[in-house]
Formats: structure tokens, sequence, C-alpha cells
């Protein structure tokens, strides 16, 4: 992405413009405004106007019809500090963030490199890989739904073959959170290995035999070679995984409504939670500003340190 | 490596590779068929009677009931053209908007066209998801609420769109545009004849992307539905899964895949062309 470099190429006329070439330029940007026009009065309506509410409310208490909302400061957001559910979303987010993209970005590279060896039944498995991909989020949920519900799921029936009790897995706090990224993981590690896919046809196969001539293993070859090679591939993908971990709580709904006990509440969650069942508008307001504030400093990151250390053509 | 290894490397590499390939593709499988296992059990339950979802010893017993129960116990249909229109409106408003903004961006020379794109672009990380609260207040506001428009409209000025198709647009030669000029073609008319036909590709893949994206999506259309005459499928879909429903397992699986079923069928026929388009969309 080139966001510094000029967009147009063509050379500034030098000569002083005569009231004609004027006349059209002026017309030129007229266009151009107009063109904008249609897209930048939705953006303003749908992303900078509510930006600005938000960290507007954020900043005022909760008005009542007795006692209008007046400006408190940050006192909404010393509430959510002093939280201890924030305290635990923030946690949740965290660790599942710290989880399912790692995970996520390994699975599709090994489903990658997978999809690409010239294997038997090739088309079958690279469909199985990515079949997830185009399910929505609920529908997902709902199947492994199936495969938590204790006594009658999936796993369940097949752990009581060998004699082992029922496991509760959406329904106990210590296992409610990592069942839920086995899911994100199983609906997400599919999309990625396309990108993967895809930078793997970039790189020419001399490269592996040579490795192969010089006796490098394998895993000396995914390491020194394809590993630096798909350094860009791996940025961006981290960049679109960190963004799912915010914005992807679709299956919360259906697993587990953020419980057992706030166990997998994620932010996302914990706002819509706020909004919409306790009608709490100024504090999910002020966990929004949080969020768009963690948000930009992953643009800020991703404009200023990636894109300048990676080359995308 | 010195040079020494080439020589015994050669005969070594051989057998050591076949034997790596045996265990590639039992990996590449058996992750394969874990990865549609929770499909296969899914499609399975759907077809055997109720309390009977996970009894393989009889084969033979298998019925549709589970798809008629739950066809009769939700307007399907309604979520279903509903679903279709909120895809539809979508596209065509993205397809409009980002159409008109990527051509001024690529082509146009206007005061405060940088500073603009970047803000544009600042909206691929100020996601309408995470703004709901506000974009509620904002489509009631409107008078939008439990209508398609207002299930759509915030994602029609994508960013994502704008910035690909300046891209695609940029790339096509001036002299082409310059060509239709001199024929007398309007600042419109060039944009319809030359630059729309160029980018048909660019088009096609955001296009499968924004379907499937919103076919999907289900946080904002749940949050902006309050009735059933609405709801998109996905929507209609959570709330007939949920557990005080009290539905059975068969025909919550049943339901879950005749409301997959459109993608993953249109999916399973469109594989290569699916990918590709993906591909193409998702890399800058």
């Amino acid at each position: 992405m080139t966001l510094t470099s000029p967009m147009d190429t063509r050379p500034a006329d030098p000569r002083p413009m005569d009231p004609i070439a004027r006349q059209r330029r002026r017309m030129t940007a007229i266009y151009g405004w107009l063109l904008v026009m249609p897209a930048l009065v939705l953006l303003t309506l749908f992303a900078f106007l509510p930006t600005i509410t938000t960290l507007w409310a954020s900043f005022h208490s909760r008005g009542t019809a007795r006692r209008p909302s007046v400006f408190n400061g940050v006192e909404n957001y010393a509430d959510l500090l002093a939280d201890p559910t924030f305290w635990t979303v923030i946690g949740n987010n965290v660790l599942y963030a710290a989880v399912t993209i790692p995970v996520s970005i390994a699975l599709a590279l090994l489903m990658a490199l997978w999809a690409d060896a010239k294997l038997p039944a090739r088309g079958f498995v690279r469909s199985a890989y990515f079949t997830p991909t185009v399910l929505p989020m609920v529908a997902a949920a709902n199947l492994w739904l199936f495969f938590y519900t204790p006594g009658i799921g999936v796993i369940d029936s097949f752990t009581s073959l060998f004699g082992l009790p029922s496991v509760n897995w959406l329904g106990q706090p210590q296992t409610a959170l990592g069942a839920v990224m086995v899911v994100t993981i199983w609906k997400e590690a599919g999309f990625f290995m396309i990108f993967y896919l895809a930078a793997l046809q970039t790189i020419p196969p001399d490269l592996r035999e040579a490795a192969q001539v010089e006796g490098a293993s394998r895993f000396t070859y995914l390491r020194r070679v394809l590993l630096p090679l798909l350094m860009p591939t791996t940025a961006f993908i981290f960049i679109n995984a960190l963004i799912n971990s915010v914005k992807l709580i679709d299956h919360l709904f259906i697993l587990t409504k953020g419980g057992p006990n706030n166990a997998t509440k994620l932010a996302l969650y914990w706002i819509w939670e706020m909004a919409f069942s306790y009608f709490d508008r100024v504090h999910a307001a002020a966990m929004t500003a949080l969020v768009l504030l963690v948000l930009a400093v992953v643009a800020i990151v991703q404009f200023s340190v990636i894109d300048k250390r990676i080359h995308y053509r | 490596m010195t040079d020494l290894s080439l020589s015994d490397a050669a005969p070594r590499v051989h057998p050591r590779f076949d034997a790596g390939k045996l265990l590639d593709t039992a990996g590449a499988w058996l992750l394969a068929l874990i990865w549609v296992a929770p499909l296969i059990f899914a499609l399975w339950a759907s077809l055997r009677p109720a309390g009977m979802a996970l009894d393989f010893s009889q084969v033979s017993s298998l019925t549709l009931e589970n798809y008629r129960a739950a066809w009769l116990a939700a307007p399907w249909l309604t979520y279903g053209a509903n679903t279709l229109g909120l895809v539809t409106f979508t596209l065509i408003g993205q397809f409009i908007l980002c159409t008109l903004a990527g051509y001024a961006f690529a082509r146009f020379e206007f005061p405060g066209r940088e500073a603009l794109f970047v803000l544009v672009l600042l909206q691929l990380f100020i996601l309408p998801e995470v703004l709901i609260v506000e974009n509620y207040a904002m489509v009631s506001r409107l008078g939008l609420i439990d209508s398609i428009t207002g299930m759509g409209l915030p994602y029609v000025a994508s960013a994502f769109g704008i910035f690909l198709l300046r891209q695609a647009f940029k790339s096509v030669p001036v002299e082409l545009e310059e060509a239709a000029r001199v024929e007398g073609c309007s600042w419109l008319g060039v944009l319809w004849r030359v630059y729309v036909p160029a980018a048909r590709p660019v088009y096609l893949a955001y296009a499968l992307v924004s379907v499937a994206t919103h076919w999907n999506n289900f946080l904002w259309p749940l949050i902006v539905t309050n009735n059933p005459d609405t709801r998109p499928l996905t929507v209609g879909l959570s709330l007939f899964g949920a557990p005080e429903s009290g539905v059975n397992i068969s025909i919550i699986s049943a339901a879950t895949l005749m409301v997959a079923a459109p993608l993953l069928v249109a999916f399973l026929i469109f594989q290569r062309q699916f990918i590709q388009a993906f591909l193409r969309a998702g890399i800058r």
C-alpha cells in the first residue's frame, strides 16, 4: 500500500495557465468532489460522526428524564477500570487473540503447504480446508454446539465409549473459552490458507531444488527460505486475524452468551451487552473508545512499521 | 552445507522423500477429515429420526422428517428473501459509490484528495462492528430500524471497495481515456465505457467477497431488526437454535444446513473462481 507516493505521475505544467485551462482545472476539481461526495456522506454518517459521538458520550454522564447528561470527565473510564468484569474481559480477549492468532496462522501455513504439494485427492483436501470460510459464523457455532453438548454431543458420545465421564465443555469456566477458540480457529485457518497458497505460487521452484541439492532438510528449507519469503503474507494475515479477534463475536451468541461467569466474554460482546441489554450507553461508549484506541494503534503500526519494512507491490 | 554432501545427498534424498510424502498425505487427509467432520456429523444427525442423532447402528432408517419440521418451524422464505434483499442492496450500493469514489481518487485532481483518501482508509480500522452503539443511534435517527436499508447502509461506502477500484482504475492506460474523450465521451461516459469494463474481474472478485460477507453477517442485522418480517437468515437461525426454543439437535442441524446450503453449494460448484476471487480481493 503506498500512502505517501504521489498518486498521479503526470508532471505539473510549468507554463502559466491560460483561462481555458484554468477553467478546466476548476471543473475537474468540482467533478472530483462530486464523485467522492456520496461515499463521503455515508462514511461521515456511519464512521466519522459515530466515532465523534462515541468519544462525546464517553465523557458524559448517563442522562435520565430528570437529570440531563452532563460532562463528567473520565468518570466513565474510571468506572470501567474499577469494574472487575472489565479486567476479565480484557484478559479473555488478550488470551483469545494470543491463542487463536498464532494457532490459526500456523495451521494455515501447514494447510497451504499440503494443499500446494502434489498429494492424492488434493482438490478434496483444499475444499475441506476452505469450506468453513463460506459458512456463517452462526451456523459454524451451531455445528460445534452439537459437538460440545454434554451427554448427547459428539465429543461426549465418543469419550463415553472409553468410559470417560461427561464434560460440559461450554458450561464450565475452565474449558469454555478454549472451546470457543477451537471454533474460531476452525473457521479462520482455511481462510488464511488461501493467502499463503497464493504466496507459495510466487516462490520459484528452483529454490527448493537448490536447497535439496545442498542437502538442507525440509525444516531448514522452511525456516531459512520459505518463512522469510512469506513474511509479508504473514504480516497481512496477522493484521486481519487481529482485527477479527476484536470484531468476530457471532459465535458467542450461540455457544455461551459470554458465560459461564464471564469466562468467554470478549470486548465487543460486552459492549453489545452494556448497550443493548443494560441500556448503559455511556459505559458502552467508553469501552468502544478504548477498542478504537487499540485499533488506531494497530493502524499506525501497519502504516508506519509493516508497510515500510515489507514492500507490497 | 559443503560440496561433499552433494554426492551422497542424491541417492539418499529419494527414499526419504517418499516416506515424507506418505506422512504428508496422511497428515493432510487427517486434517481435512477433522475439518469437514462438523459438517458430516450435522448432515448425519439431520437425516436421523429424533433421539437417534448419533446412533450409527441402523443406517437404513434415514429420514427427511427433520428438514420438514425445521422448514415449518420458522418463516425461512421470508428470512431468505430478506438476506437476498440485504445482499443485493449492499452490493449495488457498494458498486455505485465505490466506483464513483474510486474513479475520483484514481483520475481526478482536486484539493484535499490525499487527506480525504487517508480518511477513507481509516475506515478499514474504524470497523462498523465496533461502532454498533452509535450506528444504531444514527440508523434510528434516520428512521431505518427494521429495514433492509438500515441493515446495509453502514457497509455501502466500503473503504476496501474504494481502495480496490482505485487500484484497478489506476492501472488503466490514460491513452484509452483520452481516445474516448476525443470521440466526445463525457466524464461519466468514459467511466462507463472505459474504466468499468476494464475492471470487470475486480468487480467480480469484490462481488463474491461482498456477497459472502453480508450473507453471513449477523451482529449488525441482529441489532437493527426487531421483527420476523425483516430478519435475515443468520438472525433467524440464531433464534431458532436457541436452547430455550426447545427444538432438538437433529432439527437444529437440518436448519443449519439449510441456511448454509446456498453458499456451500455455490462454493462447491464455483470453487476455483471463489478461491481466486478471495485471493484477488485480499491481496493488496
